[in-house]
């Protein structure tokens, strides 16, 4: 009797997966299972662009509807790796416009889009319905006008925080003359004016659109305008809110806000002036999620603002809002489960912005559901993080960072290491943890013993030694990303745990004390580790002692990557020449 | 941020101006990617200074995003007006020009300013604004191009009442 089950039936079950860490696991059983899952997942994530091929990924599956990719490392995002690292986007899009036309979605994070991959994207994708691009640059408004004309059953066109070369607001005017089927549409990120006439035309005509997030120079008297012609929206992203009206515009204003009964997500808020909360009060009750990280306004004009907005979820917001603010957000908005909190830049010796460690304690305690933070904070105390791991032991990202670097707790000038163990001892579930303050091996050592679910970490300014990396390559079971930046640490760790090393995503270390020697050492002996330096002033003579000042080292079954720049050194390039191109597979 | 060429001499060479981090002049600071050396430092530095010291700079330091930092650039002063109980606080940056911000003071205390010309200041109304700038210099508003007053105005004072009719004759 033929023991396995039909393939049919294997092929039914698997379609109930959604999750891909569930369809990793069962693509792992065995040789059937493998190819009935790979013949079933239609979403596809690559989490580091260059772990493997775009040829092996597209030939793998054969359903692909949707494909997600990340390309630069995290600490990009503060300019720690510098402009032509790589990342590139085309490979992919050429490799999946050749095998898989049927591709409905792509969505890029920190990756380098050009004009020619927007083309071809509209060009080879028939059905192509979202486009989602998150910290991407290298492309113009020329290609997104290409996309927006030529992908007819276009849905979600958004740009999220991209760097784009921003060459007028004609591209609007490309969207479908007649009815479009977008449903999303994000152009914050972008600098120019649109015109008020394209945009009014574009929302009478998208009958769909759930989600809109307008540019900052969309300015305030022709939000109402624009916002009657789309009441079902679900989320809003105004343009600046700090323009003058006159008592008849504000008026109608708040009136069309107040007609957006769907409303559930509000961001933009530019400069939000505060003689102009009141207009949004129509919509605080409903909202779940609300950024303000834009919106300059101070307390106590916040507090009116938030004071309504019972069932928010989500806030983002500067440390304008101070420990006073945030108090009231622990009385008022019981559903919080996410909070972060940003630096407003504002000299804060001379405008008295008291945001300290007593207001992420309040929300601790007030806000039963909260399990992500992000909180820029100038000092902390071991207390207050006690507190907050006792208050809220569901946390699954906790990331604090305590502006000055070293900094010890302030009342007892003691390192953080008691504060952040409580941390990872009671919160069981967390998979995201940035440490900062002053920071000694024994924190570390508390990591690796607890952290055993952590995913990623990221660390600055801290430790004492080797010991730290050790004890957390060797006792995170879990991790998958780390990225660390001005440490003391070595060679030994890194060679000593070199195993772990493919069991990881990635491992980023900046201005620590790794040796060139030792990265020679670690590519030798784990060919399927890229491991890349980053040296923008490489010196005349490199001996194996000399430190390098970045690494990059990222598991692949790709090889060494060939688009590399002169100032990544990886083995495979002859050191003495500068670049060449073994190729070893 | 760009300066008017007056008289052929480029304004921005003569300018004094210590930047918060993010503007121009910050770039030509001293920039460390390490700062191991000031471990100790750091953590004993518990002088007040009366004007902060141009920082030395750390790239990528505090984390946040080079995007969010360009949009979110704040910078308060304080407002004071004569006769007035209590100071407000503005942001600068939300104005483009000295037309917006007079408007948003004769909003904001509730009065209305006389017509400024560069020969005779501000005539009519017995209201005049003038701000401190870097150097400490109690300086009538208007007379500097906007992006030189923006960048160097530490507060701003509206002089009303007795002291201003008294400036008024004088000029």
């Amino acid at each position: 009797m033929d023991r396995r089950f039909p393939f049919k039936v294997l092929e039914h079950i698997f379609s109930f997966l959604d999750v891909n860490e569930d369809r990793n696991s069962v693509s792992m059983v065995c040789k059937s299972w493998f190819e009935t899952e790979r013949r079933t997942r239609k979403r596809v994530f690559v989490g580091n662009c260059y772990a493997v091929s775009p040829l092996k990924v597209a030939r793998r599956f054969p359903k692909m509807r949707s494909l997600t990719l990340k390309g630069k490392p995290h600490f990009a995002d503060y300019n720690l790796v510098p402009d032509g690292w790589g990342g590139y986007a085309w490979p992919w899009i050429e490799a999946m416009a050749a095998r898989r036309p049927l591709l409905e979605e792509i969505r890029l994070k920190r990756m380098v889009v050009t004009d020619e991959c927007l083309e071809k994207i509209a060009a080879s994708f028939r059905d192509f319905k979202s486009l989602v691009l998150t910290s991407c640059e290298g492309f113009s408004t020329d290609g997104i006008a290409a996309v927006a004309s030529t992908c007819r059953k276009l849905r979600d066109l958004e740009l999220r925080e991209c760097i784009v070369d921003d060459l007028g607001g004609d591209w609007l005017t490309y969207f479908p003359e007649t009815s479009t089927s977008l449903a999303s549409l994000d152009f914050s990120c972008l600098d120019s004016e649109v015109k008020l006439s394209d945009l009014e035309r574009l929302l009478s005509r998208s009958p769909n659109l759930k989600s809109l997030k307008l540019n900052r120079s969309v300015t305030l008297d022709v939000l109402a305008s624009l916002l009657r012609r789309a009441p079902q929206l679900v989320e809003l992203g105004t343009g600046s809110f700090s323009d003058e009206l006159d008592p008849e515009e504000i008026s109608k204003l708040t009136k069309a806000l107040s007609e957006l009964k769907q409303l559930k997500s509000l961001s933009g808020l530019w400069d939000l002036l505060p003689e102009y909360i009141p207009v949004l009060y129509s919509v605080c009750p409903r909202l779940t999620s609300l950024n303000l990280s834009y919106a300059t306004v101070q307390m106590p004009d916040l507090i009116d603002l938030l004071s309504r907005c019972s069932k928010l979820q989500k806030l983002w917001v500067m440390d304008l809002i101070e420990d006073k603010g945030l108090k009231t957000v622990a009385l008022c908005c019981k559903e919080l489960r996410e909070l972060r909190v940003f630096p407003s830049g504002a000299d804060l010796d001379e405008t008295d912005v008291t945001l300290t460690e007593q207001g992420l304690v309040s929300v601790s305690e007030g806000c039963q559901k909260l399990e992500s933070v992000l909180y820029f904070c100038v000092q902390f105390t071991n207390a207050a993080l006690v507190s907050i791991a006792k208050n809220r032991p569901n946390f699954r990202c906790f990331r604090l960072c305590v502006m000055e670097p070293f900094a010890p707790d302030y009342r007892t000038q003691q390192p953080l290491d008691e504060g952040f163990k409580a941390i990872v001892e009671r919160c069981k579930d967390l998979r995201r943890l940035s440490v900062s303050g002053l920071l000694t091996d024994k924190a570390f050592e508390y990591i690796g013993v607890h952290a055993k679910k952590l995913r990623m970490l990221s660390i600055a300014f801290a430790g004492d030694s080797d010991l730290m990396l050790h004890h957390l390559l060797s006792g995170c079971e879990r991790l998958k990303k780390l990225e660390i930046r001005d440490c003391p640490f070595g060679d030994t760790a890194l060679l000593e745990n070199a195993a772990k090393l493919e069991t990881m995503r990635s491992l980023w270390m900046s201005s620590c004390f790794v040796s060139f020697g030792a990265c020679k050492q670690l590519s030798q002996k784990m060919p399927r580790l890229n491991v890349e330096v980053i040296d923008e002033h490489p010196p005349k003579t490199r001996p194996d002692s000399s430190p390098v000042e970045r690494i990059y080292i990222y598991r692949t079954v790709a090889g060494p990557r060939q688009d590399t720049p002169e100032f990544v050194w990886t083995i495979h390039k002859n050191p003495e020449v500068g670049v060449s191109r073994l190729s070893i597979r | 941020m760009t300066y008017e060429k007056v008289n052929e001499l480029n304004l921005k060479d003569t300018e004094l101006r210590l930047g918060l981090p993010g503007t121009e002049q910050a770039k030509e600071e001293q920039e460390v990617s390490c700062v191991r050396s000031n471990k100790r430092q750091l953590q004993s530095d518990n002088e007040e200074e009366s004007t902060p010291p141009t920082k030395t700079q750390i790239v990528g330091w505090p984390p946040v995003r080079s995007y969010r930092k360009n949009n979110n650039s704040v910078s308060y002063v304080k407002v004071s007006m004569d006769g007035a109980p209590y100071l407000r606080k503005i942001d600068l940056k939300t104005y483009k020009n000295y037309p917006e911000l007079l408007k948003a003071l004769e909003n904001m205390f509730k009065f209305t300013i006389g017509e400024y010309s560069e020969r005779e200041g501000y005539k009519g109304s017995g209201v005049i604004p003038t701000y401190e700038d870097k150097d400490g210099d109690w300086m009538l508003v208007g007379d500097v191009p906007w992006d030189m007053f923006s960048s160097s105005c530490k507060r701003l004072r509206i002089m009303k009442g007795s002291d201003a009719l008294a400036l008024d004759s004088a000029l």
